[in-house]
């Protein structure tokens, strides 16, 4: 109290933000300190990302300041923030495809001379910048011909020709090459020996002590820990923290009876599954697929759907061989699968409830063998609206409008409305929802593998893998690595058999 | 103390005054469309002259008769997100077919019949093409309005074909309890295309089409198969409008239905079709034709100038797509 302090280069006080339905933070507060790496932890929907939003002035707080050396900042815009030197870069990137490095870096302050682009000096400055911070790129390259990670190298460097002294990275490496990240943590460490306030968002432990000198652990829009210094810190720490909770607890798992294989997949390839895939699933169990981000998991799955083409290999139901690169022949088989991406593919937005739980089994219910039948469908969707409590004022209301996790239920909805459902695919069932909601999707699949139904689950969220499935497969660039049934995995070796050799399995400094 | 209360009863009155604006908002929004036709065709009733007859009611009905039924295979087009530019040279080939098939046959039901292949086989290109070969829909449709259009100047060879069946006139002029045959064909393509919007599950899927794509064909719906069925329907009303416009004129012209598909898109879009896809209502294109016929049979008998009609047509457009956009963001809100 009778020292003065000097205040923190970036302050976040008491930040809250609610969506509809969800609170997304609740009273959240941290600092960091100006040459520094602060790490910021927690599960999928714990709030990071959307705090990361409201440092880039996307979001604005319902409570709560950032400030910025002890100054309160009100960012109305993401150009407020980017004035005031602050710089997000988030997982999907902002830059322009079609154009050189050195025109995205320069985008919209050109040099110009007698009023065209003066394309030289355009390239000995870009030139000397990329040189000056030791990154290897081409100027004269497109993004588009560049790997994700050096696109991401380009969007820093950006950032920090535009000055800022504020830089937040959200989950940087997860599509990054391993010199791809040595190259970005030589770069981080650079930074911060420039001074710069840096915050960190990673699920990989072994990077955040490798680069943080402190952190910060968000659970459901909470701050449970503050570490002001990574020393003497251990990893279980950081996860015991992260998880909160006893697993078992919110996922509620019973065990169950299995029976004869259901889904048997035997060699599948297609283009963006380069090798063979074998697996097979049993009536009643549930399967976990766990990887990292480009794993192959989502690829793999929408061969076997037919959402993408097979280009060999077998999938059969029960036997039954189901057609190639075909989807209503996999709907025919009982074979259904709902996709990773809400927004973009799985419900029709602008649409009511009602018309998004009845399009694929509406077939089965139809008068005269022709006319749709309304009263049939209203009883169906509100059967499912209160079935599985989807939250909506009516089923006329368009699906848009809900909450993420209502959305979720009310694509579930639509299959399990379907009389014959033998296999169910879902690709990252939770993601984005709050718990409550998660609860009672995990309840959905239990009922489902109950009646005998094979369930696979992707989920990028290893608590969750450990304490839905019957069995655990994890993935690596597009291969099964390992598979473990309930009682043997565990977070050590499941995420070991996920992760890339020498990525993160190994220390990097030794790397 | 006494303040407080003053204010919350003030804050209820207020909540209250809200609450029955918004209902107010709620039916204007529903019925803004109709409400707007019955607007518009009261006032033209009572200060324009010769307007409020049978007989101009009936002459605006047929006025409007190719374009309302050809917006009824729009509308389906437009909710799937697609597009069509092609139907008006579809409609100057069908007429100038079935004028060359009737008089080098003798016989009109031939003629008919070449036509609404001739039509089927254009849509059925569109069609494939869009959903299978994956090419944006206003490019092919513009390719095969200027492969169509060449195509009726090509076999006509330029000239107006003169039909020399008197049977084929009856069809254009004849009536049925009062009303012309066309006006009764565009009624019932209402009333069908309504309940294949409606009531079947190919409407639905057209719509889930529109407003999702990539999340229909998850969900299993046959996206190919409909798109192909939406366009190869589309060209078949197109070639019938074109053999009515054919027997209403006489003869097949090369040059008929010129700008006639952007008639056609107007009337869909001021009738609340969206052009993002995925919402689309029977009645709102029934009565967007309407505004749209009103609105020229009017200028007619004020003897404003053809050359006029171009700029309030096109004004109506615009503001209709305004008011459209407006009302979405609100929503959306």
């Amino acid at each position: 109290m009778n020292t003065t302090t000097i205040a923190p280069r970036l302050e976040f006080r008491h930040i809250g933000k609610t969506f509809p339905g969800v609170r997304a933070l609740g009273d959240v507060g941290f600092s960091v300190r100006a040459g520094s790496v602060h790490g910021l932890l927690g599960e999928n929907g714990a709030g990071k990302s959307t705090m990361m939003k409201i440092l880039g002035g996307e979001y604005i707080p319902d409570e709560g300041e950032v400030a910025i050396d002890g100054q309160a900042m009100q960012f109305r815009s993401a150009a407020d923030a980017i004035a005031a030197g602050v710089a997000v870069i988030h997982q999907e990137l902002q830059y322009v495809p079609e154009l050189s490095v050195m025109e995205n870096l320069l985008l919209g302050r050109l040099p110009t001379r007698f009023g065209m682009v003066d394309r030289r000096k355009a390239l000995a400055w870009t030139r000397e910048k990329l040189n000056a911070l030791g990154v290897d790129l081409d100027p004269r390259a497109r993004l588009k011909s560049l790997s994700i990670g050096q696109r991401q190298m380009v969007e820093i460097v950006k950032a920090i020709l535009r000055d800022a002294k504020i830089l937040a990275l959200d989950e940087p490496t997860s599509s990054l090459s391993h010199r791809e990240t040595e190259v970005l943590f030589r770069l981080v460490n650079d930074l911060r020996a420039q001074g710069k306030a840096m915050i960190y968002i990673s699920h990989r432990l072994d990077e955040i002590f490798e680069l943080c000198d402190a952190a910060t652990i968000f659970r459901d829009g909470r701050k449970v820990a503050d570490f002001d210094t990574l020393e003497g810190v251990t990893r279980e720490t950081l996860v015991q923290r992260m998880v909160g909770r006893d697993i078992g607890d919110i996922f509620g798992y019973k065990p169950r009876e299995h029976g004869a294989v259901r889904l048997a997949v035997k060699g599948v390839t297609g283009r963006a599954v380069p090798q063979p895939v074998d697996f097979e699933v049993k009536a009643g169990e549930i399967v976990g697929f766990f990887g990292l981000v480009g794993a192959g998991r989502s690829e793999i799955m929408r061969v076997v759907y037919g959402a993408d083409r097979r280009l060999s290999g077998e999938v059969s139901v029960d036997g039954h061989p189901v057609k190639g690169s075909h989807i209503r022949d996999a709907i025919r088989n009982g074979l259904v699968f709902c996709p990773e991406d809400r927004k973009e593919e799985g419900i029709i937005g602008v649409r009511s409830v009602a018309e998004n739980i009845n399009i694929s089994a509406r077939r089965n219910h139809l008068t005269a063998g022709l006319f749709v039948n309304d009263r049939n469908e209203a009883r169906t969707a509100d059967t499912f609206i209160e079935r599985l409590r989807i939250r909506t004022p009516h089923r006329r209301q368009e699906i848009r409008l809900l909450s993420g996790g209502n959305q979720q239920k009310a694509v579930l909805s639509r299959w399990l409305a379907e009389k014959d459902l033998r296999v169910l695919i879902v690709d990252e069932p939770t993601r984005g929802i709050d718990v409550g909601a998660k609860n009672e999707i995990y309840n959905v699949l239990y009922e489902l593998a109950g009646r005998g139904v094979a369930v696979v689950m992707i989920s990028s969220e290893l608590p969750e893998v450990l304490g839905v499935s019957d069995r655990v497969i994890a993935m690596c660039r597009g291969r099964i690595t390992a598979q473990f049934n309930r009682g043997e995995a565990n977070e050590e070796n499941v995420l070991a058999a996920a992760l890339p050799e020498g990525a993160s399995a190994t220390p990097m400094r030794n790397a | 103390m006494t303040e407080t209360n003053a204010a919350a009863i003030g804050a209820a009155r207020e909540t209250q005054a809200d609450r029955r604006r918004a209902l107010l908002w709620q039916i204007v929004d529903d019925y803004s469309l109709i409400l707007i036709f019955i607007a518009l065709f009261a006032v033209l009733s009572l200060t324009v002259q010769y307007f409020f007859s049978w007989d101009n009611v009936v002459g605006l009905a047929l006025s409007v008769s190719q374009i309302g039924m050809v917006a009824c295979t729009m509308m389906f087009c437009l909710a799937s997100r697609d597009f069509d530019l092609s139907v008006g040279s579809t409609v100057a080939f069908a007429g100038v077919m079935c004028a060359i098939v009737s008089n080098a046959t003798g016989s009109v039901v031939l003629g008919i019949g070449a036509s609404l292949v001739a039509g089927a086989l254009i849509g059925a290109v569109n069609g494939v093409v869009i959903a299978k070969l994956k090419i944006n829909a206003l490019i092919t449709t513009l390719a095969t309005m200027e492969i169509v259009r060449g195509l009726a100047f090509i076999t006509s060879q330029g000239q107006a074909v003169g039909v020399t069946s008197e049977a084929f006139f009856t069809l254009g002029a004849l009536e049925l309890f009062g009303l012309p045959v066309p006006v009764w064909i565009t009624l019932a393509c209402f009333v069908v295309f309504g309940v294949l919007l409606n009531k079947t599950i190919y409407g639905r899927n057209t719509l889930a089409i529109g407003g999702n794509p990539d999340a229909a064909r998850l969900a299993g719906v046959a996206v190919d198969r409909v798109r192909i069925a939406i366009f190869l329907i589309q060209g078949v009303v197109a070639a019938l409008a074109g053999i009515i416009l054919a027997s209403r004129m006489t003869s097949g012209q090369p040059n008929a239905g010129e700008g006639f598909e952007l008639n056609v898109i107007s009337a869909c879009v001021l009738g609340g079709v969206s052009l993002m896809g995925g919402r689309a209502t029977i009645s709102g294109v029934l009565v967007g034709v309407l505004i749209m016929g009103t609105v020229q049979n009017a200028m007619s008998l004020m003897n404003i100038d053809a050359f006029y009609q171009y700029l309030v047509r096109g004004a109506i457009l615009l503001i209709a797509v305004l008011v459209d956009q407006l009302k979405n963001r609100r929503q959306s809100r």
